[in-house]
């Protein structure tokens, strides 16, 4: 007996697919900055916000981006059901701090850098299922925040391998709602934890891309669909290194997304110019190029159908330390401008 | 019923499936570490080598110049010598403050974390990072996060050549 609102064995289809109806990003001066700069809501100057500690900008962000997009969508704190929030530090602080600011009913995740894509997953069902008007599902990761808590002091002098990702300075929220304006989430394919026994946490890329191919290999299969069937395929934070691979992988499994597959990690920053190694990285990474850059093309209509993959490095520094391979994990999820 | 509950499963040596999916399992994760290799980009060896090179003779050739002029001066070669010592310490601490030790390092590699003013920095830089989690937790826990691997083994092998030497006399 199948569920009524699966397609395939491993993907969601939503019945009334919610609506995308706001997106809100907030960004630090490095990815304002960046090729991106333009499409973000809110680009800070100062990487402590005003506030003494980096995990309290970190929060600000947060809260501010659930702020902005509550009041793009002209509704009231009140008026919303659920938060879904998590991000990188250890308890998931900066979503629990900014909920407890928020005052709105609150779950929270933590998928690493597939965070933003897990909360939108979940929204969708909450919507689709009945059991809210409008979900807010938002995430925030900090280039210092996450260095002191996985990496060295910041003023340490190390050198970077080539490999390394710079963690995104951002917050970035979504709200849903089961009527409105915008394009609305159809899909959902969760993804499944992979190892592929990566040990270096510096080489995130490698770790993570085989769980971004297998979430977007089962969703062509559940589906029926191809790479053709989407104007843009766009991964979290493969980076330069994981995309290769992927594009091969996916390669290898005869499906030709050389076209239309991106990552938000290699988008998000100046390659030459801004000495970020193998690209972004973080929560946030995905998250705000999403509301910023992609929202913008969908809303446009210069994309009409996209799959989103949220991509998360599952790794604590105890694990790594105790000598751990790094385990990955890709949700997919599928925004389409209807009519 | 107690009695039905076994601690865990008892230890049964591999069958065969499961011995062939074992390795069939490493040898998955050998290709896919081949194919990830093949795609990295790697550091420039020949160029990374020359900057350590040039960093850190500048940093060595700089405690020799400060050396000499307190020879110069009169001071004796042993005081000479710790006196450069504590003012390269003060350089590498002063240029960590500043927020330039880490842009030098980001170029020099080895070159300027071997360097004394390189230990400098490994202890001033999480001082100033934990800062905020307090003078007792913070700053005085964390002091040695980096440095202190440095000192245990350096000390270990201090008192094992004072032992080797002992016993040779």
């Amino acid at each position: 007996m199948s569920a009524p609102k699966r397609a395939g064995q491993h993907t969601i289809q939503f019945a009334n697919p919610p609506v995308v109806v706001a997106t809100a990003s907030v960004v630090g001066p490095k990815e304002g900055e960046g090729p991106l700069g333009q499409t973000f809501d809110m680009v800070i100057d100062d990487s402590y916000f005003g506030e003494e500690t980096w995990e309290k900008a970190e929060r600000k962000m947060l809260e501010e981006a659930v702020k902005l997009v509550i009041a793009k969508a002209q509704l009231k704190s009140q008026d919303i059901d659920f938060l879904l929030a998590g991000d990188l530090l250890n308890q998931t602080i900066s979503a629990s701090y900014a909920a407890r600011a928020l005052n709105i009913p609150f779950l929270g995740l933590y998928g690493a850098c597939s965070t933003m894509y897990e909360g939108m997953a979940l929204a969708a069902m909450l919507i689709d299922g009945g059991f809210a008007h409008h979900v807010v599902a938002a995430c925030s990761s900090h280039y210092n925040t996450a260095e002191r808590q996985y990496r060295f002091p910041t003023e340490q002098g190390v050198q970077r391998p080539p490999t390394a990702q710079w963690t995104v300075t951002g917050a970035g929220a979504v709200l849903m709602a089961p009527v409105g304006n915008g394009p609305r989430l159809t899909h959902a394919t969760i993804g499944r934890v992979l190892d592929v026994g990566i040990k270096d946490p510096t080489d995130m890329g490698s770790a993570m891309a085989p769980a971004a191919v297998d979430t977007i290999a089962r969703h062509f299969q559940d589906t029926g669909r191809t790479p053709f069937d989407y104007d843009l395929i766009i991964t979290g934070d493969l980076g330069r290194v994981g995309h290769e691979i992927a594009t091969k992988l996916l390669g290898e499994q005869k499906y030709d997304v050389a076209r239309n597959y991106s990552d938000c990690g290699i988008l998000i920053y100046d390659h030459e110019r801004q000495d970020t190694h193998a690209g972004g990285s973080g929560c946030a990474c995905s998250a705000v190029v999403f509301a910023g850059h992609l929202m913008g093309k969908l809303n446009e209509g210069h994309y009409k159908r996209i799959l989103g993959v949220g991509t998360g490095a599952l790794l604590s520094t105890t694990a790594t330390q105790q000598g751990e391979s790094i385990p990955g994990i890709g949700h997919g999820v599928v925004i389409e401008k209807l009519g | 019923m107690a009695d039905s509950k076994q601690p865990g499963p008892p230890k049964k040596p591999l069958t065969l499936t499961e011995q062939v999916l074992q390795q069939k399992q490493t040898y998955d994760q050998q290709a896919y570490q081949r194919l990830a290799d093949s795609v990295k980009p790697r550091h420039n060896v020949l160029v990374n080598a020359f900057n350590a090179f040039w960093v850190g003779g500048s940093i060595a050739a700089l405690a020799q110049i400060i050396t000499l002029i307190f020879i110069a001066n009169g001071v004796n070669i042993r005081d000479a010598a710790t006196a450069a010592t504590i003012i390269m310490i003060f350089l590498g601490a002063l240029l960590t403050g500043l927020g330039i030790y880490d842009e030098i390092g980001k170029v020099a590699g080895a070159g300027s974390i071997i360097p004394i003013t390189g230990f400098a920095n490994s202890i001033v830089a999480p001082a100033m990072e934990y800062k905020r989690e307090g003078f007792v937790f913070g700053v005085a826990a964390r002091m040695f996060n980096i440095a202190g691997p440095v000192l245990v083994y350096g000390f270990i092998v201090a008192v094992l050549v004072g032992l080797i030497a002992y016993f040779l006399q």
